[in-house]
């Protein structure tokens, strides 16, 4: 299992996810499936997992249907990244996955087995906020902030890649994050602010003495 | 009003407290809680809609690997309501010890016959869902004036009929708890809209002295309304922990959520309008009902049993006749949920009074202006029809040419609010820095800040001597977090507290005023130890009442069906603005979640199972950032009112201005919410016959209600079978 291409990774290359289709590196979809059918299966006991997370290497022993947002959370005490919807829905579990957005949620955690993770808490260095974050505290895209390490990890996946996104970019962006509160107009703004982009507010404090009744 | 007139944080922009550490994942909430041991829980629920539970036997699961707790959620023999009723619960030591040894609890039961959607349960021959108890539960008519009357000398008169669906709250954080026993003292961390009403339910439901039960919450990731008490869930919680010896987690799924933690009660409505040539609103009458689950009419003796709602809402025509029922079905129960009932009957009477403008040819703005009696809104009605171009945009019903139409409507909210009996608490020390402790809780709106705002305008320091401690229920008492009253509720106490401050501090260091650049100087005359007082909440500094008016532009595709949101412009009065920056969040979240309600949003049921279609996020539909219009706040400052808080009247129009802004842009109403593309093209009899949702579809409902032969609804059921003709 060392190249880390399992039946589920190879399964779902076949759809969009670039991240997998990347990683796969196989040439035919038929050479995919051979060599993901001469897997060995694992478990139902806990098998070994190594992988790096936000930068230290990390070694656990975890049954093979443990998701990585479990092994993070529970068996790392990483609580940043959140299970909220539990089915790659809302983005709140997301984290980085040798650079691309994730939903921890549903991924295995023998499916992350040799890559490079970064969660919500590897982004500030020495507790200093990225410009991202701290844009998103200045801007206010919060409010209850239980979906924010997922919205921070895709926003910041998407500056790394595009660092003058365009607002319909950053909405593309979080397509796959939700928000309960509603705090995307403020979400977009810090982005566009992040990168330099001038915030826009919609907001207009008035008094109502100026403005005598038509 | 004595809060300062010149102000440095008080109405400016103030970053939330907390935002660096929600930014970096370092806020723990209930779920990230992780004592030494701590369990896993989880509950078994019913997977009938009804059954008679004759046994439960947890034999299997109690010594499955791992399970380290079994225990019932009732005993003896019991009756199940719904597809999600708590029968058993179960703590391990991992989920997937729990998830095995879930399904290893056997339970023997009589399913019984059910019904799950409101107008089968109105049926003479519908199974009851409450033994001995009918489903319908209605209040009198309540009338005012001669009804006949006023709309016989009625210039024109209305009815529309719209129906408005289940509304889950889906808060991103799913309910939940963490509960440690040590001995007989009880700790919660819980996510909780009230820790000292979670405090006070614990101590009720486990028998335990309340001075022994310490619930926490620092952070919480959203209720709105739906976590005012532990719910089963906790209960079961602390349950599972005693019996294990052990701490123990239990955080629902979102499955769960979908099911069993509340709901906005769906509504029927059949409502008539007149007015006199002028405009002038004459005659009003509603009959409604709806489901706010497997119990209603339990809880107000005959009245409607929470699927209510204020009506007429908003306008006073002098001569009214108000009837309201509510129907039981086989579902989870609802709760309270952002401005309870106002959403809803704003759809309804907003909707009426449009079509009646439009019988009169007058325009939406000039009739709510000339019959809206709060004089706030009806200048936010000027003022936001000048900023939106109403004028501009306004033509009449239907008359644009394309198959892409655009359309505008308009809308009113009121609410209450108010807020009182907080207290807080100042501790200062020798160094100059201040401790503020309120035991409130922050749902995401901003409440910490607030407090820290108040503190640092009222004792003159910068934002970096502040701490605030909340979210403990052995914190300075505070009320839940519900009905807007927060912020009114706390920015008092804090006042308070800091006048006292400031008089201690005066008397004690004999500086005259020791706030500000003084304040080093006078709190080095401290001493040893810290300086303590208390303040609490009093009259003049806050109050309720909010209106707030919204307008919103549409884009209807008529070939199919899609509505798209192009702006909603809000204008809300809130009195004084405490932050800024915090009350836009809050307005533009309201106006999302209304949003939602009118186009997205509603929970589906199964006739033929009684489950729950959509518990999951990908089926439940919450508006997502693709979906959002331009948002435009203009906020009203009235500080001489005080403070009031905002949270709820922000939500409450937009669903109805959003429906008015498309039957104007196609000429036709789409009664049933949410007005999703099949609705639409319902509407403009673009959809076959019986092809169309049967259930909600237009005039369906009454139909069936009409054949409710039990019922009272005379004298004001259709007659000729489902026509429009009122006697």
């Amino acid at each position: 299992m060392a190249g880390g291409v399992s039946r589920r990774i190879f399964l779902k290359s076949l759809g969009t996810s670039a991240v997998t289709a990347a990683a796969l590196g196989a040439d035919t979809v038929s050479q995919g499936l051979a060599q993901a059918n001469a897997e060995r299966a694992q478990g139902p006991g806990a098998v070994a997992v190594a992988f790096t997370v936000n930068g230290e290497k990390r070694t656990l022993m975890v049954e093979p249907r443990v998701t990585l947002l479990e092994a993070l959370r529970g068996n790392l005490g990483l609580t940043g990244a959140k299970e909220a919807c539990d089915r790659a829905t809302c983005g709140a579990c997301t984290v980085l996955l040798n650079d691309t957005p994730v939903y921890a949620c549903s991924m295995l955690a023998i499916e992350a087995q040799g890559a490079a993770i970064t969660t919500i808490e590897g982004l500030a260095r020495d507790g200093k906020l990225t410009a991202l974050q701290q844009a998103m505290v200045e801007q206010d895209g919060l409010q209850c902030g239980f979906c924010s390490p997922g919205m921070v990890m895709v926003l910041t996946a998407l500056l790394r890649k595009n660092p003058h996104p365009t607002e319909a970019e950053v909405r593309r962006a979080i397509a796959g994050n939700l928000c309960r509160c509603g705090s995307y107009p403020r979400i977009v703004a810090a982005t566009l602010a992040a990168s330099g982009q001038k915030p826009v507010t919609q907001l207009n404090v008035i008094s109502l003495h100026d403005h005598a009744l038509a | 009003m004595p809060w300062p007139k010149e102000t440095k944080f008080l109405g400016k922009e103030t970053p939330r407290v907390e935002g660096p550490a929600k930014v970096s994942g370092r806020a723990k909430y209930t779920g990230d809680v992780a004592p030494a041991g701590v369990l896993y829980g989880a509950i078994f629920r019913s997977k009938w809609p009804a059954a008679r539970v004759k046994s439960v036997n947890l034999a299997k699961a109690r010594i499955a690997p791992g399970i380290k707790a079994a225990i019932l959620a009732r005993d003896g023999e019991f009756d199940v309501r719904y597809y999600g009723d708590e029968i058993a619960a179960l703590a391990g030591t991992s989920k997937q010890a729990v998830l095995d040894a879930l399904a290893l609890i056997e339970v023997s039961a009589e399913p019984r016959a059910f019904v799950v959607k409101e107008v089968d349960a109105l049926k003479t021959d519908a199974p009851t869902v409450v033994a001995g108890r009918a489903n319908l539960t209605e209040g009198a008519a309540k009338e005012t004036g001669d009804v006949e009357a006023a709309f016989a000398a009625s210039a024109a008169v209305v009815e529309t009929r719209v129906s408005t669906p289940i509304q889950v709250h889906h808060p991103m954080e799913t309910h939940g708890h963490t509960v440690q026993w040590d001995g007989e003292e009880l700790s919660a961390w819980s996510s909780t809209q009230g820790v000292f009403a979670c405090r006070d339910s614990f101590a009720k439901s486990l028998n335990v002295a309340q001075n022994r039960v310490r619930v926490r919450c620092e952070h919480m990731g959203g209720g709105f309304g739906s976590k005012f008490t532990p719910g089963a869930e906790g209960v079961l919680c602390a349950r599972l922990a005693r019996a294990a010896g052990a701490p123990v987690k239990l955080m629902l799924t979102r499955f769960e959520e979908g099911l069993a933690v509340g709901n906005r009660p769906s509504s029927f409505q059949k409502l008539k309008l007149g007015a006199d040539a002028d405009g002038k609103l004459t005659a009003f009458e509603i009959y409604s009902f709806g489901t706010p689950g497997h119990t209603a009419g339990a809880n107000t003796g005959g009245g409607s049993g929470g699927a209510s709602f204020p009506a007429p809402y908003l306008y006073k025509p002098a001569a009214t006749r108000v009837k309201q029922g509510s129907v039981a079905v086989n579902a989870g129960q609802s709760c309270a949920f952002r401005a309870p009932g106002h959403p809803v009957a704003s759809v309804g009477m907003e909707a009426v009074l449009d079509d009646l403008a439009v019988k009169l040819g007058m325009d939406p703005v000039e009739i709510r202006v000339k019959n809206d009696p709060f004089d706030v809104r009806r200048r936010e009605y000027a003022i936001g029809a000048e900023q939106f171009g109403w004028k501009q945009k306004y033509r009449k019903p239907g008359t644009m040419a394309g198959a892409v139409k655009t359309g505008v409507g308009c809308a009113g909210a009121a609410w209450m609010s108010g807020g009182k009996g907080t207290q807080a608490e100042i501790q200062v020390n020798a160094d100059g820095t201040v401790e503020v402790r309120v035991g409130t809780q922050d749902l995401g709106t901003g409440s910490r800040t607030v407090v820290q705002v108040v503190a640092a305008e009222m004792l003159g320091l910068g934002l970096d001597r502040l701490t605030v401690r909340i979210g403990d229920s052995r914190l300075p008492p505070s009320g839940s977090s519900g009905g807007s009253q927060t912020t009114a509720a706390v920015s008092p106490a804090v006042f308070d507290a800091c006048e006292n401050v400031v008089a201690e501090l005066k008397k004690l260091s004999g500086i005259e005023d020791p706030r500000g650049e003084n304040w080093q100087a006078a709190c080095a005359k401290i001493g040893n130890l810290p300086l303590q007082v208390r303040g609490k909440w009093r009259e003049g500094l806050s109050t309720g009442g909010a209106g707030g008016v919204q307008f919103a532009e549409v884009e209807v595709d008529t070939e199919t069906g899609f509505v798209k949101v192009k702006k909603l412009l809000v204008v809300q009065d809130c009195g004084l603005v405490v932050n800024k920056l915090t009350c836009e969040s809050q307005i533009n979240g309201g106006v999302i979640m209304g949003l939602g309600y009118a186009l997205y949003e509603q929970r589906v049921m199964d006739a033929r199972t009684g489950f729950v279609l959509n518990p999951t996020l990908e089926n439940y539909k919450l508006p997502g950032a693709a979906d959002m219009p331009e948002i435009e706040i203009l906020l009203i400052d009235m500080p001489e009112r005080g403070v009031i808080g905002v949270g709820e009247p922000c939500t409450v129009p937009t669903a109805a201005a959003i429906a008015n802004a498309v039957a104007n842009a196609i000429g036709v109403r789409v009664p049933d919410l949410p007005l999703t593309p099949d609705r639409v093209l319902a509407a403009l009899g673009q959809v076959p016959k019986g092809t169309a949702d049967t259930v909600r579809r237009p005039g369906a409902w009454v139909d069936g209600r009409a054949s409710v032969a039990a019922a009272p609804v005379a004298p004001w059921v259709e007659r000729n079978g489902g026509g429009q003709a009122y006697r």
